[in-house]
């Protein structure tokens, strides 16, 4: 069973994983990273991405991304304007989706040590990262306010449904951001 | 949000929309990002007192959302787009 973050007595967080935890974490963080990987271009307008725009990180993309796991990550910026939501993603979503790769990769490069100690910034990307896998376990599990509901309608239901393993990974993980927000608050 | 260790007294919503700088940034309610991360958040990025980010937080938790900025429209994009990197759910308007 995985502990949480502590605070580390040099200064920044620390945690110890065992063989199981870098296991499923790997995997997961590694999913993440898959599912950010730059869009090839399919859902860019005129179909290829402007290399000159590209250069300066400005995008094509003009709209939510069709995943709801993927638009929950990059939502609008305007509720009410669409061609201002689309001027907003083209300007930002390339970028974000730079810096939430980095930070999965900040938390794949720093898994393996034993224990891993982190220093802020480290850390920071660590929080970061485990959000943000939280958010898309989420959406894909349909989670709502109401955990515990969804919890027993998967206990009472097929034991081989994949989504048990999936709310096993949430619920793990959203342990250990807690505990990485508490270390990181400056409590213990 | 999820996840409810912390108790927060509920006081009045303060005014921060000011008329010179009528953009604002709105944080919106989501079940899974974790109060304690929200608070966090807009300690860390918007450099709140806690008492503060903690009351913003409770704001956005109970009413569904809560005005966390107000400026220019560059500044509230950049406010949300900073939202955007830590997985809240923000986005801008004019304050009318």
């Amino acid at each position: 069973m995985v502990a949480g973050f502590r605070r580390a007595r040099k200064g920044g967080v620390a945690v110890t994983f065992g063989a199981d935890d870098e296991r499923w974490l790997r995997h997961v963080l590694g999913e993440m990273l898959e599912l950010l990987e730059p869009p090839d271009g399919a859902d860019s307008v005129g179909g290829a991405e402007d290399p000159l725009a590209a250069a300066v990180g400005i995008g094509t993309s003009t709209t939510a991304p069709e995943d709801p796991a993927l638009a929950r990550l990059f939502p609008d910026g305007y509720t009410e304007d669409p061609e201002a939501s689309a001027d907003f993603r083209r300007h930002t979503e390339p970028g974000l989706r730079a810096a939430k790769r980095a930070a999965l990769q900040t938390a794949l490069s720093t898994l393996s040590s034993d224990p891993v100690v982190l220093d802020e910034e480290e850390a920071e990307s660590w929080l970061r990262a485990l959000n943000d896998t939280r958010l898309v376990l989420g959406e894909r599990l349909g989670v709502t306010e109401e955990l515990d509901e969804l919890l027993d309608s998967l206990a009472a239901g097929d034991p081989e449904d994949p989504r048990l393993a999936m709310f096993w990974v949430y619920d793990r993980l959203t342990y250990l951001e807690e505990s990485l927000v508490q270390a990181l608050s400056g409590g213990s | 949000m999820s996840v409810a260790p912390v108790e927060v007294e509920q006081a009045d919503t303060e005014a921060v929309v000011v008329p010179d700088k009528p953009w604002v940034t709105i944080v919106w309610n989501d079940p899974v990002n974790l109060m304690s991360y929200v608070a966090f958040v807009f300690q860390k990025h918007f450099g709140y007192p806690k008492e503060k980010a903690d009351k913003l937080m409770m704001d956005v938790h109970q009413k569904g959302k809560a005005v966390v900025s107000n400026g220019s429209r560059e500044e509230m994009e950049r406010d949300v787009e900073a939202m955007h990197g830590y997985g809240l759910w923000a986005t801008l308007q004019h304050d009318t």
